[in-house]
């Protein structure tokens, strides 16, 4: 029964691949019921019905055995109904976003992929299941960001995701070769990564690991797919670019804890990493104006707060705003992308204004996510965001006043974006003629708001699903600091841009991205290009000129070769080639 | 009989046929139908589990002066049958992609037929005469199919493919004689079962075999395109018609492998263990100074070109590091390649045909024009990266796994291969079938009807073994752990 968690969508990729993909109305329906399966199968996992059943085994070799199994403990079962409900919501949402798409059906297909893909990741028994599964999730992110294939930007951001998660992968994959030679096997098994401890490899190893979540959850300095990612449809960057795929980096680290909590230098650098990208990108979202930009960066700060989560080694905190932000994160996403929806995709915060008046749904919904992303105490993303601050308090006091701080600048973004987007007078011709989404969208949201609401109680039990409270008392001055950062931020955010009709002060270093894309041109790309010329270079006048001409002036000597094929009379020399090869043979043993 | 022998007999009666005027491509598309059925049976009736020689067949052929005895000998095991089945499969494939309206049909596909032909016989042979002939007999015509029907400067082309590998199968030939001459008279012969047996128990001095093992590598090596003996393949490749490129890039280029697996790696593992910083050393040239080339590359069929010369050196990584991982993974990968090649090459005579056009800068946005030849493309692209669930990636896995352990720093530059074949293959995606459709491309019609076959059997194959790679490694594991006795 469990495997249907995987057989329903792969089945639904392949028959739509294979067969629908001129028929949109049964791929939508075969994707859609194939989401539901997964979401109900989901349900049975956490109410007992459904066990994990045995684990297969896919390569079988003396000393690298690997199986294609399922985990189900707590950690995966929240993570399941997390991803499997979020999903099957976004597929109802994109039935009504993607109406009038003609490749509708290649979509729904992708999304089947990728959901297939993502719950592999979760169910993962081991390192090298989980790394099949991680590379397919990237492969159907490549697919879905560049869904509009015809649009240069499209295509441009696909190929860069997909070559900064390999970069992160190609650390992954040394950090799994690294505990499997070392621990002899390549299962999650904290029994045999005992052998790790104390040794020299262990931050080792833990760092290529790592790597693999520094590109998966665009941390710094692999965050720069991310953001071009938006090019994708948004119901890809709700599901895939802010709820799931990008919080399975994160869902990685807190599965492979056993490996990382052996080094606590290992554990500094994740924590110091995952603070600097959600103060970065807090930053940078302060100063974007296309709205679903300001939300990727404002995901990879959040991203940025769960990494440093558990690097404070609190997997817990990690978990639990993962949870909490995949809802009202990918609320705000599917918000966005009903006011993309009615106006013609102008994503331009400075072109909308009095969005909130044409359509009351999609602002009430919209402005609950960002309340919940701002920490507004009540909200779900209140009480997560507190259990990480407490966490980094504990155990990483600078990190926690930047996570403090990061917190007032999310308020203040999110107000920013919220007021100038759907309040204020209408500044441009569509918000004018536009109209409220359908209904199929409409639902969704309202799900999630309502999640976006409830999730962080305790009597909605995330926490405690998860094991319990972590140990340590909790500091007053959490709550304190970040309430007034938060407060402050509302405060900025509603006296620079409550009338605000155009940026009032612009910082080029935050509007640029701090350069990061301008580094990287003008470094690792030039320095590729170049290479990538020069050995070019090298191989057709050096290699193949001196060598091979060489070679050929050598043999031509006798010139009959040459002779020969002057006159293009291949066969002929073919043919002698053949006979002299046998007369070699001859001549020598025939003595 | 062994059905092996039918699998011959069947090509060369379909090259008489053909020769007597019968439909040169009906006829051949039979005969390498029936021949992918009769493998496929032959993979069915192969007992699983255990290792040895099966389909056996044995008889004297000739006795020419002092030379040994020379047998028809033939027989597969679980390493060989791999490299028959994919034989089939992608003559099959090259023959149906090939146009039925070409010049002189009747000779191109002849020389289809006989390049298959030779590849065929040179994996079944377990006699070294044979061994050698039948590859020897596969690369006249590759040298024709170029030569006569190639596209830019095919003359010159041809010319340098000649020389290049005729020079390396001379080198080869010298290696096996010299392999036989230090030999002890009395033990000398052509059987490679007897010779493999023979060694194990009686192996020769260390410092006698350094030689035949240089030139048995830099032979085989040669035709494997090991750095910087590999300026025939790009250039190659890019000129040869489709067909045939499939057939070399996926197929025949595999004999150079599988001699150094068959041949040279068991029988002369001192010399093996002297050239193996050299051999180690060379292939970082194929992965990373060829790796960066194929980023240079301007025209399609040349990047395919340099991209099969790079991914060589993975393969050569699993045969030096020598274990039973990895030198599974090493037959694994050699399927895995060959139909990925095969599936690439065909798609880029595709697009030289209906576009017109091979240089990026030219092409671009033909994903709307030709959907189905696109997601071929991309099936291709996605198995030669490593891209799980598709073949390339459970054989390049045990490669690296295999090769871990005794070579980790080196392992982890070959690994970064996997960034640099993202890098110029999704470059090649982007450039052809994604972005803006040029106004001269506009009329670019799709494969279609039963054309798409081929294409369809190919990618089915990819991923099938990579869904499931246990299909292959079944028979690959219990074969490579009985000839090479490696556990």
């Amino acid at each position: 029964m469990a495997w249907l968690l995987l057989l329903a969508p792969l089945s639904s990729a392949l028959l739509v691949w294979v067969a629908l993909r001129r028929h949109p109305r049964a791929s939508q329906a075969v994707s859609i019921l194939a989401s539901l399966i997964t979401f109900v199968t989901a349900l049975g996992i956490v109410l007992g019905r459904i066990e994990a059943p045995a684990p297969l085994a896919w390569i079988d070799f003396p000393g690298f055995r690997v199986e294609m199994g399922m985990t189900l403990d707590a950690l995966a079962r929240l993570m399941l109904l997390m991803v499997t409900g979020v999903a099957f919501l976004i597929h109802v949402y994109s039935l009504g976003y993607m109406a009038e798409d003609p490749g509708r059906a290649r979509f729904f297909g992708e999304l089947s992929l990728f959901l297939a893909s993502m719950i592999g990741i979760i169910v993962s028994t081991n390192f090298v299941m989980m790394y099949v599964f991680w590379e397919l999730v990237g492969v159907s992110s490549y697919l879905l960001i560049g869904f509009w294939f015809e649009k240069n930007s499209a295509a441009d951001a696909a190929r860069k995701a997909f070559l900064a998660n390999r970069v992160g992968d190609f650390g992954f994959l040394l950090g799994i070769l690294t505990f499997w030679a070392t621990c002899g096997t390549v299962a999650f098994d904290p029994e045999a990564a005992r052998a790790l401890a104390g040794n020299w490899l262990a931050p080792v190893a833990a760092l290529l690991l790592f790597c693999g979540c520094v590109g998966k959850s665009a941390q710094i300095p692999l965050h720069v797919w991310l953001p071009d990612a938006m090019e994708g449809p948004t119901p890809v960057s709700a599901l895939i670019h802010a709820a799931t795929m990008v919080a399975a980096g994160v869902y990685m680290l807190c599965r492979i804890f056993f490996v990382l909590e052996l080094s606590p230098e290992a554990l500094s650098v994740i924590a110091w990493t995952g603070g600097i990208t959600a103060l970065v990108a807090a930053f940078i979202a302060t100063q974007q104006d296309d709205i679903k930009r300001v939300l990727a960066y404002s995901t990879m700060s959040q991203l940025g707060y769960m990494v440093l989560a558990v690097g404070c080694a609190s997997t817990t905190a990690a978990m639990f705003h993962l949870t909490t932000h995949g809802f009202f994160k990918a609320l705000l996403f599917m918000g966005a992308g009903s006011v993309l929806h009615a106006l013609h995709h102008e994503q331009d915060i400075w072109r909308m204004g009095g969005v909130g008046r044409k359509m009351p749904l999609t602002f009430v919904t919209f402005g609950i996510g960002a309340a919940a992303l701002a920490g507004i105490p009540g909200l779900a993303g209140f009480f997560s965001k507190e259990e990480i601050l407490q966490a980094a308090a504990r155990s990483q006091p600078v990190l926690f006043w930047v996570a403090a701080f990061t917190a007032g600048l999310t308020a203040f973004y999110m107000t920013r974006i919220t007021l100038v987007a759907f309040l204020g007078q209408p500044r441009s011709e569509v918000v004018r003629h536009a109209k409220e989404s359908p209904l199929v969208m409409g639902l969704p949201l309202i799900v999630l708001a309502a999640l976006a609401i409830v999730a962080g109680y305790p009597f909605f039990g995330i926490v405690r699903y998860l094991g319990g409270q972590e140990g340590g008392e909790k500091s007053l001055l959490v709550p304190a600091a970040s309430l007034i950062a938060v407060i402050l931020g509302l405060a900025a955010g509603a006296f620079g841009y409550g009338r605000a009709t155009k940026e009032p002060v612009a910082i080029p270093l935050f509007q640029r991205k701090f350069y990061f894309d301008e580094i990287y041109d003008w470094t690792v790309l030039k320095l590729q290009e170049e290479s990538a010329r020069l050995l070019s270079w090298i191989d057709q006048w050096i290699i193949g000129f001196l060598l091979v001409r060489g070679g050929a002036f050598v043999v031509s000597l006798g010139g009959e070769v040459l002779r020969l094929v002057q006159a293009g009379n291949l066969r002929e020399y073919a043919f002698v080639f053949a006979l002299g090869a046998g007369g070699i043979l001859l001549l020598l043993f025939g003595r | 009989m062994s059905p092996l022998t039918i699998l011959l007999i069947v090509e060369a009666s379909a090259i008489g046929l053909i020769l007597f005027g019968a439909p040169p491509k009906k006829v051949s598309l039979v005969a390498a139908g029936a021949n992918f059925l009769l493998s496929l049976w032959i993979y069915a009736q192969f007992p699983a589990g255990i290792g040895g020689w099966h389909f056996v067949e044995n008889h004297p052929w000739i006795a020419l002066g002092g030379l040994p005895e020379i047998r028809y000998h033939v027989g597969v095991d679980g390493i060989s049958l791999p490299l028959v089945l994919l034989t089939t499969l992608v003559t099959l494939a090259a023959v149906w992609v090939a146009p039925a309206q070409i010049k002189r049909a009747a000779e191109f596909y002849s020389y289809l037929l006989l390049l298959s032909l030779g590849a065929l016989g040179a994996f079944v042979s377990l006699d070294l005469f044979f061994f050698y002939a039948f590859h020897e007999f596969a690369l006249i015509p590759t040298f024709l199919l170029i030569g006569i029907w190639g596209s830019e400067n095919r003359q010159f082309v041809s010319l340098q493919l000649t020389l290049y590998l005729g020079l390396g199968s001379l080198v080869l030939l010298a290696g096996i004689i010299a392999l036989l001459g230090v030999l002890p008279a009395e033990a000398r012969t052509f059987d490679i079962p007897q010779l493999t047996d023979y060694l194990r128990d009686n192996p020769i001095a260390p410092g006698q075999q350094v030689l035949p093992f240089a030139l048995l590598a830099a032979g085989f090596g040669t035709l494997v395109s090991l750095f910087p003996f590999h300026s025939w393949a790009p250039l190659g490749y890019a000129s040869a018609p489709a067909p045939a490129a499939m057939l070399h890039a996926g197929v025949l280029k595999k004999f150079g492998l599988y001699g150094l697996l068959r041949v040279a790696m068991p029988l002369l593992p001192g010399g093996a263990e002297t050239w193996k910083p050299w051999i180690l050393a060379l292939l970082l040239g194929n992965i990373l100074f060829i790796g960066l080339t194929t980023i240079a590359q301007k025209e399609l069929p040349a990047m395919l070109g340099f991209s099969s010369v790079m991914h060589m050196g993975y393969l050569f990584l699993g045969l030096a590091c020598w274990n039973a991982l990895g030198v599974s993974g090493v037959v694994f990968l050699m399927v895995a390649h060959g139909l990925s090649a095969a599936l690439l090459f065909a798609v880029a005579g595709e697009v030289r045909e209906r576009a017109g056009e091979i240089r990026f800068a030219e092409l671009g946005g033909l994903a709307r024009r030709m959907p189905f030849v696109a997601v071929a493309f991309l099936v291709g692209s996605f198995a030669s990266v490593g891209v799980p669930g598709l073949a390339n990636f459970p054989g390049e896995l045990l490669i690296f796994f295999g090769s871990w352990k005794s070579q980790p720093l080196l392992t982890a530059v070959v690994v970064w291969g996997i960034v640099i074949s993202a890098v110029y293959q999704l470059r090649a995606v982007r450039s052809v079938f994604y972005g803006d459709l040029p106004q001269h491309l506009a009329d670019t019609m799709d494969v279609e009807g039963a054309k798409r076959i081929p294409y369809a059997l190919l990618m089915a194959a990819l991923l099938i073994l990579g869904i499931w790679p246990g299909t292959l490694l079944g028979v690959v594991g219990p074969g490579v752990r009985g000839f090479l006795s490696l556990y």
